[in-house]
């Protein structure tokens, strides 16, 4: 009966708890088996702890070169879909003209469309073309489906913002470029980040439309799926683990931060 | 560039002719012919959608003007782009940036004119507004009121000719907002500079400003003195939005001297000619007006004792509310189903309870006249709703 109670007082606390296991139990297994020594080409089975591949994460061929190409890929397309969203949500937001309406819903369509059905047709249209396949055709792909998450991320933040601001600071004598650098982009960055971060993860790890219109590039992803046919380097997981780790630096970096700020003003 | 000293002379007028604004086919601003003159203190006041703010939006050059001229001074300012007209606004919620500390929000302005020092200056404005100490802190850390105080040190740390102010004290409490009242009023003797303040508030309209606007439906009603609208409204809608009137159907009987004798309900009413802007021909309708403060309220049984030459309707108490410093009757007369009466309590009589019968009587220097053929509900609460 005892138990019964103590249950029913941290119920909440245990199902938080479960739920955040589920949610990190395979980063726990990726991190694990970054210090495995497996015995054959797979890393499915514990053998023994190592540091072999973290000493040496780039000791297998084609890994790190493929992985420099996903940074590049993800840095660019990016900057490309976060410039060209950011502009597209405040012209949406703040402009009426003709057809708003439709470029408002076909702003969507990447987000809605299945991604298979987006890379083959993309595939179609770079060979029509006669475009060589490779780091262009992928980062074009890239842009094209990053948009629509930077236009969403954006348009929200720029939707909330009042339009009582930007005539307070024409009201200061700032001109419509003032206005723009000193006002409006300061308040949208957020939305702006938002979206950088959104695009920027989006790309790093897609699959199915780099794979169709890569020709014979190979990015990180698409080498994680092509040596797991053949066996797995344990140097994979030290990248998973690897690139986990600095995210979570970058979100408690950027909690101090803003809890310092915070603790600045009070 | 713009000029920081605010002179003596006329720079600081802000001349309307001729000005409107339709959007469509909906005309939020009637053509308006509107002077005011430099460093006073000018109120446009009127219900939500009669287009005060739109008329204030042209003056900062929020709003393109579909016809007509914005002067400042003898400045053409029509044309003029917000941001290079020598006037600032105070916004409704303030818009304050939210990303700037108060410092560099009130130093805002300044910085965008390329004025390079101006700790000095942002440091004697928060002063003015007694908020030295909150420099350094971001809007949201602050109080209403405070946060009301930064948008007019914004404003006016840029030495503006004309502030303009919409509805700034919307978003306050009560308390406070009476409290604002006194410091803007304060705040605008001191610095000099011409005030137009857009209000929905007619108590506040009267507090501060010296020329009140009176406006509906996009036009100006009436223009004058607090003091002046509130004894001589030229018509129901002015009667009604500013305090409250008791409007009396009567007809005109006969004129003797410089008085007019009216007929309402059997009695006979007086009426002072100067104070009547209807048209006066015998037998013809005009409303009669007395503010509810001016009455008398005597018991039925003593009406003998009310001096001669007062005008006078009976009447019954429908309803009687003790506010403290008054009590306000609702009475059910003859002539007008619901008269106000406001009664300071001095020596309360015990009589005077809902159902008792009452004379009414009031000077007949305190009486108004309007023209009959207006809406006679015009402006009251249920109206601007």
């Amino acid at each position: 009966m005892a138990f019964v109670n103590w249950l029913k007082r941290n119920f909440v606390v245990i199902a938080g708890l479960f739920t955040l296991g589920y949610l990190l139990l395979p980063n726990v297994v990726v991190t694990l088996f970054s210090f495995n020594d497996p015995k054959g080409r797979f890393n499915y089975e514990w053998q023994k702890f190592s540091t072999d591949a973290w000493t040496d994460p780039c000791g297998v061929s084609g890994l790190c070169s493929s992985l420099t190409l996903s940074l590049q890929i993800a840095f660019w397309a990016t900057l490309g879909a976060t410039v060209l969203g950011a502009m597209i949500a405040f012209a949406l937001v703040r402009y009426r003209f003709r057809a708003r309406g439709a470029v408002n819903s076909l702003i969507f369509m990447p987000m809605a469309m299945p991604e298979v059905v987006m890379a083959a047709s993309l595939l179609t249209l770079f060979l029509n073309m006669g475009v060589q396949l490779g780091f262009w055709t992928i980062l074009i792909a890239h842009i094209m489906f990053c948009l629509s998450f930077v236009v969403t991320a954006v348009k929200a933040r720029v939707m909330s913002m009042d339009p009582r601001l930007e005539q307070a600071a024409q009201d200061l004598y700032a001109g419509p470029f003032q206005t723009f650098v000193r006002v409006t982009l300061p308040i949208a960055a957020p939305g702006i980040a938002a979206g950088a971060l959104l695009a920027f993860a989006l790309s790093f790890d897609d699959f199915i439309i780099t794979n169709f219109n890569a020709g014979s590039t190979v990015t990180f992803p698409m080498f994680v799926w092509g040596s797991a046919q053949r066996g797995t380097p344990v140097q994979i997981n030290v990248i998973g683990t690897a690139m986990f780790i600095i995210a979570v630096l970058f979100v408690l970096a950027s909690m101090v931060i803003s809890n310092r700020r915070s603790k600045q003003k009070a | 560039m713009i000029d920081v000293t605010t002179k003596n002379d006329n720079t600081g007028d802000v001349r309307l002719t001729g000005i409107s604004k339709t959007y469509g086919n909906f005309t939020a601003v009637h053509p308006l012919d509107l002077t005011v003159p430099q460093g006073s203190f000018f109120a446009l006041l009127g219900a939500s959608g009669c287009g005060k703010t739109t008329t204030l939006r042209m003056i900062a050059g929020l709003e393109e003007p579909t016809s007509g001229t914005v002067f400042l001074g003898d400045q053409d300012v029509t044309r003029l782009p917000p941001y290079k007209r020598p006037v600032n606004t105070v916004f409704q919620s303030y818009a304050l940036f939210p990303h700037l500390d108060i410092f560099e929000n009130v130093a805002f302005g300044l910085r965008r004119r390329g004025i390079k020092s101006v700790k000095k200056q942002v440091e004697e404005m928060l002063e003015l507004v007694q908020l030295g100490e909150q420099a350094r802190k971001k809007p949201h850390q602050l109080s209403g009121g405070q946060q009301q105080r930064v948008a007019v040190a914004r404003a006016l740390i840029n030495h503006p000719k004309v502030l303009l102010l919409d509805e700034p004290l919307g978003a306050l409490d009560l308390k406070l907002r009476r409290q604002m009242q006194l410091e803007l009023k304060r705040i605008q003797t001191e610095v000099g500079i011409t005030f137009v303040h857009v209000t929905h508030d007619q108590e506040e309209a009267m507090t501060m400003a010296d020329t009140v606007a009176v406006m509906n439906a996009g036009r100006v009603e009436q223009l004058g003195a607090p003091a002046d609208l509130y004894e001589n409204p030229k018509t129901t809608f002015v009667a009604n939005f500013l305090g409250t009137s008791n409007l009396i159907e009567a007809e005109v009987d006969a004129k003797s001297g410089e008085d007019i004798v009216l007929k309402a309900g059997g009695g006979k009413l007086v009426l002072p000619e100067a104070r009547c802007s209807a048209p006066t021909t015998t037998g013809g309708k005009v409303l009669v007006g007395v503010r509810p403060e001016k009455i008398s309220l005597t018991h039925a049984d003593d009406a003998g004792e009310i001096p001669d030459g007062r005008n006078r309707v009976t009447g019954k108490i429908a309803d009687a509310s003790f506010i403290g410093v008054s009590t306000q009757y609702v009475i059910d007369s003859p002539v007008c189903p619901e008269l106000s009466v406001y009664v300071q309590n001095v020596d309360r009589d015990a009589r005077l309870v809902p159902g008792a019968d009452v004379v009414l009587h009031w000077s007949p220097a305190h009486t108004f006249g309007l023209d009959a053929a207006q809406d006679i509900d015009a402006g009251t609460e249920e109206e601007a709703v």
